[in-house]
C-alpha cells in the first residue's frame, strides 16, 4: 500500500505495510531519527510527533492514519533550531542524557501553540505522558515556564 | 412458569439475576443459570408474566455487562479514566479534559488507535473517548445506571430507540466483547446485549430497585 504523507512540509509517498507504525517509516524509511524510539507502547512519549498538529505516539500509530495528513517531527519544529522552546531548552541547559527531550519539546510545543499562557497544572496534566529517566522534570517544566513567559522560580 | 413459582421468581429478579442473593432463598432459581462469560437472552426472561418485573429483570441482565469494568472504566466519576479489572487510575496519567478527549499533549487518541495494538496491548476502537461526567458509571448501582440511562438530560439526549441502537451497534461499545490483548471482554455478545436492551425498551423499560444487584 501507498501512504502519502506531508512530513515536515515536504510530500513523500511510502510504500510500506500500512501498519507499520509511524515510528518505524520515520526512522527507517525517511531517516528521521530525531524522534526516539522508548517504550514501544505509549508509556514513555519518547516518539511523540504532531499529526495535524495533534500530539501522537508514533510508535503505536500506524502510518495509514497519516495517510493524506501532515506530520511534523523534530526536524520539523524548527529547521534551524531557533523554536523557543529550542532555544529555552539550550538556555536553561534542559537535557541531561537527551533521550526523551526530543518528545518532551514536541509535546510542549503543541500545549503552547493551543494555550500560549497555560496555568501549572495545565502542563503537568499535558506534559505527564512523557518520562524523563534523568529526572530533569524541574527544567523542563522551567523552560516551558520560560516560553509562556511565566515569572521564574514561583512554581 | 408454574403458578406456585411465579412469587418465588419475581422476587428472585428483583433480587437479582445472575445467582442466589441474601435477599434470595439459597438455592433457588428462576432463571437459567449462565456462565460468568454468557449472557441470558430475551427468551429466558418469558417466564416472568409481569411486565414491569420482566423489565426490570432483563435490565439487571444487562447490567452485567454495564457495570463491568471493561464498560465502567471509560463511564469515570472523576477526571481521571480507570483501567484493568482492577479499575485503577490509568497510567499514564490521563484527564477528562474540557470535551472528554483528553488535554492538549494527552488526548486519548495520541495512544488510542481505532482499533486494537496487538503487539503494544493498547486498546483501541473508533471515536475512543470518556464517557461525560453525567454519564459516570462508577460507583453506581444497576438502579442508578438505569435511571441515568433513560433521562435524556444525561444520556446525551437519546431516546430510548437511540438508547437500543447505540448499545446494539456503536462501535466504542462493541470494543467491550473485543478488547484485545489477554482483556477479559464483558459477557455474551453485542448481539445478544442488544437483544435483552431492545427487550427491555419493549417491555417499558422499567428500572430495578435500588439494592438489586444482578
Amino acid at each position: 500500500m501507498s501512504v502519502r504523507i506531508r512530513v515536515n512540509g515536504v510530500e513523500k509517498t511510502l510504500d510500506v505495510d500500512p501498519e507499520m507504525p509511524l515510528l518505524w517509516a520515520l526512522r527507517d524509511v525517511l531517516g528521521l531519527t530525531g524522534t526516539k524510539y522508548g517504550c514501544g507502547q505509549a508509556l514513555c512519549g519518547a516518539c511523540t510527533v504532531h499529526l495535524d498538529g495533534q500530539v501522537v505516539r508514533a510508535c503505536v500509530t500506524p502510518v495509514r492514519r497519516a495517510d493524506g495528513r501532515a506530520v511534523t517531527t523534530i526536524e520539523g519544529l524548527a529547521p534551524d533550531g531557533s523554536h523557543p522552546l529550542q532555544r529555552a531548552w539550550v538556555e536553561l541547559a534542559v537535557p541531561q542524557c537527551g533521550y526523551c527531550q526530543a518528545g518532551q519539546i514536541m509535546t510542549a510545543a503543541a500545549l503552547l501553540k493551543a494555550k500560549p499562557k497555560p496555568t501549572d497544572d495545565e502542563i503537568e496534566q499535558s506534559m505527564a505522558g512523557n518520562l524523563c529517566r534523568c529526572g530533569a522534570y524541574s527544567r523542563i517544566r522551567a523552560a516551558i515556564r520560560k516560553v509562556a513567559g511565566m515569572p521564574e522560580g514561583e512554581q | 412458569m408454574h403458578q406456585r413459582l411465579l412469587p418465588f421468581a419475581v422476587a428472585f429478579v428483583f433480587a437479582g439475576c445472575g445467582g442466589p442473593t441474601a435477599d434470595a432463598p439459597k438455592g433457588s432459581t428462576a432463571l437459567r443459570k449462565v456462565a460468568p462469560g454468557e449472557l441470558r437472552t430475551p427468551a429466558d426472561f418469558a417466564g416472568i408474566e409481569d411486565t414491569r418485573a420482566r423489565s426490570s429483570a432483563l435490565f439487571l441482565e444487562a447490567s452485567r455487562v454495564l457495570t463491568h469494568p471493561r464498560c465502567v472504566n471509560c463511564h469515570p466519576n472523576g477526571d481521571i479514566p480507570h483501567q484493568g479489572m482492577n479499575m485503577q487510575l490509568h497510567d499514564p496519567p490521563a484527564v477528562r479534559g474540557p470535551d472528554n478527549h483528553g488535554v492538549v499533549g494527552m488526548e486519548c487518541t495520541s495512544c488510542h488507535q481505532d482499533r486494537n495494538q496487538e503487539l503494544t496491548r493498547v486498546p483501541g476502537a473508533p471515536h475512543w473517548a470518556l464517557a461525560p461526567i453525567q454519564m459516570a458509571w462508577v460507583g453506581k448501582s444497576p438502579h442508578e445506571i438505569c435511571e441515568q440511562m433513560k433521562d435524556p438530560k444525561r444520556n446525551g439526549g437519546k431516546s430510548l430507540a437511540a438508547i437500543v441502537e447505540h448499545n446494539a451497534h456503536d462501535a466504542l461499545v462493541g470494543w467491550g466483547w473485543h478488547p484485545g490483548a489477554d482483556r477479559e471482554p464483558v459477557p455474551g455478545t453485542q448481539e445478544q446485549f442488544g437483544a435483552i436492551v431492545a427487550a427491555w425498551v419493549e417491555s417499558g423499560a422499567a428500572c430495578p430497585a435500588k439494592g438489586a444487584r444482578p
